[in-house]
């Protein structure tokens, strides 16, 4: 993974004292509420309702074993013992105390962490696949691209206030598992005739109040031009994108304002003139920054298949477990499993700071002493040998992360939530937990397949509910907390908005609607139809008519 | 008087800055006057016959291409922030300084704020009227925040990677 230079290290190490400085004008009355505020926030640190909460970043969701343990001591000296992994996979402190944070910075900066840009009007942290690097269906590995887009956005001059938050991600494999159409700057590797490297750029998606999917404003953006196309988008947003609604800020409503060609035609009008110019990148920069991100020292095996199949025939657990959280590797021999953090009864995302002192030590000992977070809220051991899955799979059920439900209906995505947020108009914790224990039937579960469930405390979306197949979203009616359900959406190659079922419902409903909606899928379903596929041949109708036939 | 950032020090305003709505009727002949761009589109002539030093003001939604042929005219162009928040001038200082080649003063207008200075230097700054209740001197310390950074921009031709060594 990327390691940082003398001058990265200076940068976040500046950056402290910065904050730090901030933070006692703050107390002392020198900086006022709102003065502070934006400050704070791009650094990452909300007011919630409790407590402040702290967002630190995690680039492209790659982190050492350090890191991890750093985490696990944050969480311990200054939490109540946990932390969140949040959907941009980053990571969450709901607990910390105002007064502490110049000093959790100053110990972040010690393992070349920080919070930077993890939130206000600027560019934040740039996202990717999970699986980055070690996926057989991969073109290029994304991970220098976020990298050099990192340190491009980091205290961009130009772009520190911008009408609205702004968020990048990059696909660099066949799959999308990036869901680079839900955000406002999509980039999809590509190679053209001739082999050469280039991206494929997508604007004006996202989610929030306004779900849009992205539309793709340059077909091959060669990738030495990358950064001042870039500059060029965000100068463009910059100055035209609306400031006198923040519901109306995002680059999504000027590109529609605009239409998509139009937005085009200015981009490539700014482009033209800074083309060429310093920030085109070298092949000495891409260079150095991929040489971080080598293969590990892999050995040369063999894939285990016959004796995996003889271990899933003996452990049913085991094979099950298999099934669902492992993800096939581009290297013979080696396998990336998923380590669920979404056991039942815990909030989705949440692990506490043993189970990360846990995660430290089983990344030395059996992935190169490195973990990813993936947006799904999971983290992810990339690099195992098949031969030691078995042993890894008895340690992983001691630390509570072998539920065998990655991409399944209980693996949801979830905000904190009104339990935390003080953005948010409903709890979706407990949403979450009713569901998970209303389908506590692992054969209904393996059944019923692949689906993405996620639930939303308002509209702000940070649970992703447009692109979930199923999606739940908190309302506030009358200050009664209500949840609205809709359903067919998707963040993959294939990304499209979910439907609204109806008239939303109360809390305790939630678990009997999921239930008919599912029943409906079983069976109307043929025999290869994940729920995605079949909401898509036969539409929203049966589904709304169950739902609410007894209102009928 | 005022007390103002300039080049990096805090010095007594000598100029104007006229409103909105200020009309040619009793402008000073001699006075050094930063004026509104409606007047300067409406008067030109009139504004140029003056002995005094002249500026032009522009609001955060105020496009610098409307007179990006015309800077030879001015030796002070005020960028007016009517919020810290609203970052639109950012770009229009860089553009005045890499695009349109402009030497004059640049110089930083309404919600003006220590934290924001380092950042205003960088993309083509170089005056600052901080908001009337702010210590410039304090303001000051602004411009060590940082002894290195990633980007290129007015103030550093090349970004970090053309000169990591």
């Amino acid at each position: 993974m990327y390691v940082y230079d003398q001058y990265d290290q200076q940068i976040i190490e500046d950056r402290v004292q910065q904050f730090r400085d901030q933070t006692r004008r703050y107390l002392a009355g020198e900086l006022s509420g709102e003065e502070f505020r934006p400050l704070r926030l791009q650094n990452g640190l909300y007011i919630q309702r409790f407590a402040p909460m702290l967002r630190i970043a995690v680039p492209y969701g790659l982190m050492s074993s350090k890191q991890v343990r750093m985490i696990a001591k944050i969480a311990r000296d200054y939490d109540k013992g946990y932390a969140h992994i949040s959907t941009r996979t980053n990571v969450q402190f709901n607990w910390p105390d105002l007064e502490d944070v110049p000093d959790i910075l100053a110990e972040l900066a010690t393992v070349q962490m920080h919070s930077i840009q993890t939130s206000g009007n600027c560019v934040r942290n740039t996202t990717t696949d999970q699986f980055a690097g070690v996926a057989k269906d991969e073109i290029i590995d994304p991970r220098p691209w976020c990298e050099i887009i990192r340190q491009w956005s980091t205290f961009h001059p130009e772009f520190t206030h911008l009408p609205r938050k702004f968020k990048i991600a990059i696909n660099g494999a066949v799959t999308d598992r990036v869901a680079i159409e839900v955000h406002d700057i999509g980039l999809e590797a590509v190679r053209n005739d001739a082999g050469e490297l280039g991206f494929r750029v997508a604007v004006g998606g996202g989610l929030g109040r306004t779900p849009v999917v992205g539309s793709f404003i340059n077909e091959f953006l060669p990738w030495q031009h990358l950064l001042s196309y870039l500059d060029a988008i965000l100068r463009v947003y910059n100055r035209y994108g609306r400031r006198d609604n923040k519901f109306k800020a995002r680059i999504k409503i000027l590109v529609k304002a605009l239409t998509p060609e139009v937005f085009a035609e200015r981009v490539n009008a700014e482009w033209a003139q800074i083309k060429d110019g310093p920030t085109t990148l070298t092949e000495a920069e891409v260079a150095r920054v991929s040489a971080h991100f080598v293969d590990p020292a892999y050995k040369t095996l063999v894939d285990q298949d016959a004796a995996l199949a003889a271990l899933d025939a003996a452990h049913p657990g085991f094979a099950r477990w298999r099934e669902r959280n492992t993800f096939a590797h581009k290297k013979a021999g080696y396998i990336a499993v998923t380590l669920s953090l979404k056991p039942t009864g815990v909030s989705p995302g949440d692990v506490t700071d043993k189970q990360l002192d846990a995660i430290a030590d089983l990344a030395d000992r059996y992935s190169f002493g490195e973990s990813r977070n993936s947006h799904n809220q999971n983290i992810i051991l990339a690099d195992v040998e098949q031969s030691q899955l078995f042993t890894l799979w008895g340690e992983l059920r001691e630390h509570g992360f072998a539920t065998p439900n990655v991409g399944l209906l209980t693996d949801i995505i979830c905000c904190p939530g009104g339990d935390f947020c003080s953005l948010a108009n409903a709890k979706s914790i407990p949403v979450a937990e009713a569901i998970q224990r209303r389908f506590d039937d692992l054969d209904y579960l393996f059944d019923i397949g692949d689906i993405e469930l996620n639930i939303s405390g308002c509209m702000n979306a940070c649970g992703h509910h447009h692109v979930g197949h199923i999606g739940i979203l908190g309302v506030d009616k009358k200050g009664q907390e209500f949840y609205q359900v809709s359903i067919g959406g998707s963040s993959g190659r294939d990304a499209s908005l979910a439907q609204i079922l109806g008239p939303s419902f109360a809390q305790e409903d939630m678990p009997d609607v999921i239930d008919k909606i599912i029943k409906v899928y079983v069976e109307q379903r043929t025999d290869e139809e994940s729920f995605l596929d079949t909401f898509r041949r036969i539409g929203v109708a049966p589904f709304k008519e169950r739902v609410y036939a007894a209102n009928h | 008087m005022q007390r103002i950032i300039k080049n990096g020090q805090v010095v007594d305003e000598t100029w104007h800055l006229l409103p909105k709505d200020t009309t040619l009727d009793g402008l000073s002949n001699c006075d050094d006057l930063i004026v509104p761009l409606a007047l300067w589109i409406e008067h030109p002539h009139a504004l140029k016959a003056r002995d005094g030093g002249l500026g032009v003001w522009l609001e955060a939604g105020e496009e610098i291409e409307e007179i990006a042929d015309q800077l030879d005219n001015f030796q002070v162009i005020a960028l007016n922030f009517p919020s810290f928040t609203d970052g639109r001038h950012c770009s229009t200082a860089y553009l005045l300084r890499t695009r349109y080649g402009y030497k004059g003063e640049v110089r930083a207008i309404g919600d003006v704020l220590r934290d924001q200075l380092f950042s205003y230097q960088r993309v083509g700054f170089d005056a600052f009227a901080l908001r009337e209740d702010k210590d410039p001197l304090d303001a000051l310390k602004a411009f060590e925040e940082f002894s290195e950074v990633y980007q290129a921009s007015s103030d550093q031709p090349q970004p970090l990677f053309r000169r990591r060594a």
